[in-house]
């Protein structure tokens, strides 16, 4: 833990552990529906700590965890229950066909460019069979087929000569193994795996002001399922999703002419932890916005506005559910999410940790008793 | 084995389009009541019929959900004589042109859905596929007559009379999802000589082709332990990708992807090779299409399933099924639900679920 | 009512920010409410009345309006939509920001002439001419900024939809005070937020107040202009009785209970399709165990315009058929 002398708070810091921990969690193949292989490892890292601190874990009827890091027994007056969720599932693929000798046709799970899909190596389940989405060479294309995308339809996964106990419905996931370029972090599915790490520390720092509620929610990419049910289950008076969001913040080809600015970066690398004030999903509350912006100002941790539109996390079910749910998303910057390789600042992830923790502790126990 | 054929048939021709299954709804409490030990009413219309287990409280119960809604048109506006409609349910306007339908106005009346010739339509809808929006509906009343009997908001559904086809197959309209219905009833039937552990509730819901409310909503007041959902899916016909269709007569497809818990899909599996019922493998990368989307996701969630009867040419007037596939769903839910004891529930689990599937191509 | 409609639709309150015109409805609900509440979604929630069956009533009081994204370097603002706002009403329409800033919208050049520009290629105008002029940052929202417009029988403005629906409910609860005997059902007016975004605030409500009917206000499209949808709805025939939108089908046992009462008390009224467009009412028809749902519309021309127009006798009928509805007991 970092000590912050400015306030006295022993921020969470990212060290080799969480580095390790991340890596772990990006190389596992969890795609919607079959969270299994990181199921485990969030079960293998809370398990000593939430019973150490006599919480609890359960799973539920869709897959999620549900952890519950009870308040402190000195928290005097009443406290708040704070729901945490980060969905452990990535956009992958399915098998859906087998045309013998290895090769299958496949469908996309969750959204995926599918020009990002040729040329790719990619692992099939939990064994991680490896095999490649080909295509053509070059030197047998005809002229004008190069200009066109080559549709689903067109695309095969090949394994090789023998199937190697691969079936229909296994799913499968792209191959990049996770790698530290100097400040940053490439890897696949850090879009949330970053949010899924972020969240296991948090609970092994759980703060004792608060019952922590974290949700490892299941099926988020086809359409924010898991943290519904979950958001139901807990009950909350207050919820955070933790995510990872897009950077746009690449050169554009009207770079240098005059007058030109790019306005749809959405996030920057290296600006530090997306506040979102609007999704597609969810309109943000603004009481937790404030108490967000301003942990973030008292304790110089740097932080940016996500740009409103578009996307959506797992807080636009969280916040309908029951009564209604007051609830915002913080996120990790991540440049080229949902494709075979993302690329983050371990600076802004850190920050993200630091950000939330701190926002968790300093959380003001009658936040949400003026009205929205 | 029951005949399910005039059953079926008799189940194709009662109108209840959703938002409006009064008629099919009354049907069912008449058919089902022998088969039943309570019957009631959801708040927004849907059926369920409880057939009681032996456990003792708090008694498991599994939710068998068939929707009994159906797609048809609405009238928008009476004009100069004819009608012009709206959909009710999702619809593929290219086989509506000279389909004889069932005006339901004032009395029930027969009407034509024509397509206007191209020189009364927009160049933009001349040439290709007339919308929806341009299509006619034709009573041979005269204008007066028309709007004294008709009015926007009355519906409207196919007047095509099932056929028996060869092969022991049926086609006609509403095979989507009559079809689930009689394997539901045949299902009830089959339980009625077998002791029972769980709690049954079988669940004809409504507006299942448009909001999903009756799914939604019923899994929310019963809040089963399990759920089931039975519905059609694609039947393999020219033209249709094979990967994404199932042959008639090849028995249910078994549903499998994120909408669907692994334990269930592995427990029908195995116990439909143990009872020789032939099956099929339905897989589905994203959501399925059916009630299952919402049981899945109410309240805490629930474990579900889906089971589907193959059915060619989905919502269109000549929907096809094969009667064994209809029987053999209704009978392997039977036998599911039949060794369902108070242990089931400590052997469903995630973590042994998540190993690799074995499911036959 | 006009005087109410006209304070209503002229405050600014878009989806997510509806602080504003709640507490000048709380201010007007105040004498005729038992029991006022706010829910965590910033829903205004009044009872009136105790035992009985218990009523949910929705009008929504977000409207339509805008998000910055971006201040450029000039002081021009880029933006998206909260809720359905079409690019054809923007180009060259005025907004006022909550924090009391205007400007005007308008948009790049047109490379394709001819097409909708997307919203991307529109901004607004504050008159900066810098950065630092702007006291706007990203996240601020704003909303439409036209006054209201009296034309003797018809009214137009800005965020008819759906204040017109929030002045009839009040002005329902009003009667339902002064003229007695009081209704004997338990009666939830909600006046409820984002519904613009996706019915949000009604979800939420509809699961607070666990109502055995529900019945939401908003307005509808007609088909009385020229060359129009195709649409039996028209202004001054009377407030719609929706059968159907694209969200949902009424609840027939609730449109058959709205067309009796209408036809017993002689009030005119129309039967509405409409095939673009969903209410509150969908939400509360798909909650917690199910409920009875429908919608009183009040026909408007030019939805999701800066000029919504609505009949002003179609917006009292409506009042009176309301009225009707909630005093006597109800069986479906």
């Amino acid at each position: 833990m970092k000590d912050h002398t400015r306030t006295g708070l022993d921020l969470p810091q990212v060290g080799e552990e969480q580095l390790i921990l991340l890596e772990r969690l990006c190389n596992a193949c969890a795609v919607s529906g079959d969270e299994g292989e990181v199921r485990a490892i969030v079960l293998d890292e809370l398990q000593e700590p939430v019973r150490h601190k006599g919480g609890s874990i359960k799973i539920d009827a869709m897959g999620n965890v549900l952890v519950v890091c009870p308040a402190s027994q000195s928290q005097v007056g009443p406290y708040l229950k704070v729901m945490l969720a980060a969905h452990m599932d990535e956009v992958g693929f399915m098998l859906i066909s087998d045309e013998e000798k290895g090769i299958f046709r496949f469908d996309i799970v969750g959204g995926i460019d599918q020009r990002a899909l040729v040329g790719k190596s990619i692992l099939v389940g939990r064994e991680h069979i490896p095999g490649v989405i080909g295509a053509n060479p070059i030197h047998l294309t005809k002229p004008n087929e190069t200009s066109q995308s080559i549709s689903l339809d067109n695309l095969r996964i090949d394994l090789g000569a023998e199937n190697k106990g691969v079936k229909i419905g296994d799913r499968a996931t792209f191959a990049t193994r996770f790698t530290r370029l100097g400040p940053s972090l490439r890897a696949k599915a850090l879009d949330n795996r970053l949010g899924v790490a972020t969240l296991i520390e948090l609970v092994k720092h759980s703060p004792n002001n608060i019952e922590l509620q974290a949700a490892f929610t299941v099926q988020e990419e086809v359409g924010l399922r898991g943290a519904r049910v979950a958001a139901y289950t807990f009950d909350p008076h207050l919820a955070i999703a933790i995510d990872s969001t897009p950077a746009y913040d690449l050169p554009h080809w009207d770079d240098g002419e005059p007058g030109w600015e790019n306005a749809v970066y959405n996030t920057r690398l290296g600006a530090g932890p997306a506040i979102y004030l609007s999704d597609s999903s969810t309109i943000s509350d603004p009481r937790l916005i404030h108490h967000m912006v301003q942990t973030a100002e008292t304790l110089g941790i740097p932080y940016q506005f996500r740009q409103p539109g578009g996307g959506g996390t797992d807080a636009g079910s969280i916040h309908k559910q029951r009564a209604g749910i007051p609830s915002l998303s913080v996120s990790v910057p991540g440049r080229y999410p949902h494709t075979a390789a993302s690329l983050a600042r371990i600076s802004d992830w850190e920050h993200t940790l630091a950000l939330l923790y701190a926002a968790l502790v300093k959380l003001p126990s009658d936040i949400i008793s003026v009205d929205r | 084995m029951t005949d399910l054929l005039p059953y079926l048939k008799e189940l194709m021709t009662v109108p209840g389009l959703s938002g409006y299954e009064t008629p099919i709804r009354q049907m069912l409490e008449e058919r089902w009541t022998p088969l039943t030990d309570h019957l009631s009413v959801s708040r927004i219309g849907s059926l369920h019929g409880l057939k009681r287990g032996s456990l003792p409280e708090p008694k498991p119960s599994i939710l068998l959900s068939a929707h009994m809604d159906i797609i048809g048109l609405m009238v928008t506006k009476v004009t100069q004589g004819f009608l012009r409609v709206t959909e009710v349910g999702g619809l593929d306007p290219r086989v509506l042109p000279g389909q004889l339908v069932i005006v339901h106005g004032r009395q029930d009346l027969p009407g034509l859905i024509v397509q206007p010739p191209p020189r009364l339509l927009p160049s933009h809808a001349q040439n290709g596929p007339v919308p929806l929006e341009y299509l006619l509906v034709d009573t041979g009343l005269a204008e007066a007559e028309l709007s004294r009997l008709v009015r926007s908001g009355d519906l409207i559904s196919f007047a095509q009379p099932p056929l028996e086809t060869g092969g022991e197959t049926l086609t006609g309209p509403y095979l989507d999802n009559r079809a689930s219905i009689a394997a539901l009833t045949h299902c009830l039937e089959e339980l009625q000589h077998r002791p029972l552990a769980w709690d049954v509730w079988a669940v004809a819901t409504v507006q299942e082709e448009e909001t999903l409310a009756g799914a939604a909503t019923s899994a929310f007041q019963l809040r089963p332990t399990l759920a089931v959902a039975l519905d059609v899916t694609f039947g393999a016909s020219p033209g249709s990708p094979s990967y994404r269709t199932h042959p008639l007569g090849k028995g249910p497809a078994l549903g499998w992807g994120p909408n669907i818990h692994p334990y269930l899909f592995n427990s029908f599996k195995k116990l439909a090779e143990q009872l020789e019922i032939p099956y099929q493998t339905e897989v589905m990368p994203r959501m399925s299409g059916t009630d299952a989307i919402a049981l899945q996701i109410t309240a805490q969630g629930i474990p579900t399933m889906v089971l589907s009867i193959p059915v060619r040419y989905m919502h269109t007037p000549v929907e096809m099924v094969a009667i064994k596939d209809v029987h053999r769903a209704g009978r392997l839910l039977a036998e599911f639900i039949a060794q369902l004891g108070p242990d089931f529930m400590d052997t469903i689990s995630w973590e042994e679920s998540s190993a690799q599937p074995a499911i036959e191509a | 009512m006009k005087s109410l409609i006209k304070k209503l639709v002229e405050t600014a309150a878009p989806s997510g920010y509806e602080a504003p015109v709640r507490e000048l409805i709380r201010a007007e609900i105040e004498p005729y409410a038992d029991e006022i509440r706010v829910d965590p979604m910033g829903n205004l929630i009044a009872r009136k009345g105790q035992g009985g069956q218990k009523i949910m009533l929705s009008a929504h009081m977000d409207e339509i309006g805008v998000m910055v994204t971006h201040v450029d370097e000039n002081g021009f603002i880029r933006f998206i939509s909260l809720g359905g706002v079409n690019p054809l009403t923007c180009i060259g329409t005025r907004v006022r920001f909550l924090n009391g800033q205007a400007g005007v919208i308008h948009m790049e050049r047109l490379d394709e002439p001819g097409r909708v520009p997307p919203l991307e290629k529109l901004f607004i105008d504050v008159g900066a001419t810098s950065k630092e002029q702007v006291l706007l940052r990203i996240g601020d929202a704003g909303v439409f900024e036209t006054p209201f417009l009296d034309l003797g029988d018809r009214l137009v403005s800005k965020a008819m939809d759906d204040r017109i629906a929030v002045a009839v409910l009040v002005e329902t609860m009003r009667k339902l005070s002064q003229d007695g005997p009081a209704s004997p059902h338990e009666l939830y007016f909600v006046f409820s937020v984002q519904e613009e975004v996706g019915l949000r605030g009604a979800t939420t409500a509809a699961f607070g107040v666990d109502p055995d009917l529900g019945l939401a206000v908003d307005v509808t499209r007609t088909g009385d202009t020229p060359r129009s949808i195709k649409m039996e709805v028209a202004l001054g025939k009377g407030p719609a009785i929706k059968v159907r939108d694209s969200g949902m089908l009424a609840d027939p046992r609730v449109v058959n209970w709205m067309v009796q009462k209408a036809e017993e008390k002689n009030l005119p009224y129309q039967l509405e399709v409409l095939e673009a467009g969903t209410t509150d009412a969908r939400a509360m028809q798909i909650s917690r165990a199910g409920v009875p749902a429908g919608c009183l519309s009040i026909p408007c021309r030019y939805i999701h315009s800066p000029s919504e127009t609505v009949d002003y006798s179609d917006v009292q009928n409506a009042v009176d058929l309301l009225v009707e509805l909630l005093k006597d007991s109800i069986r479906l």
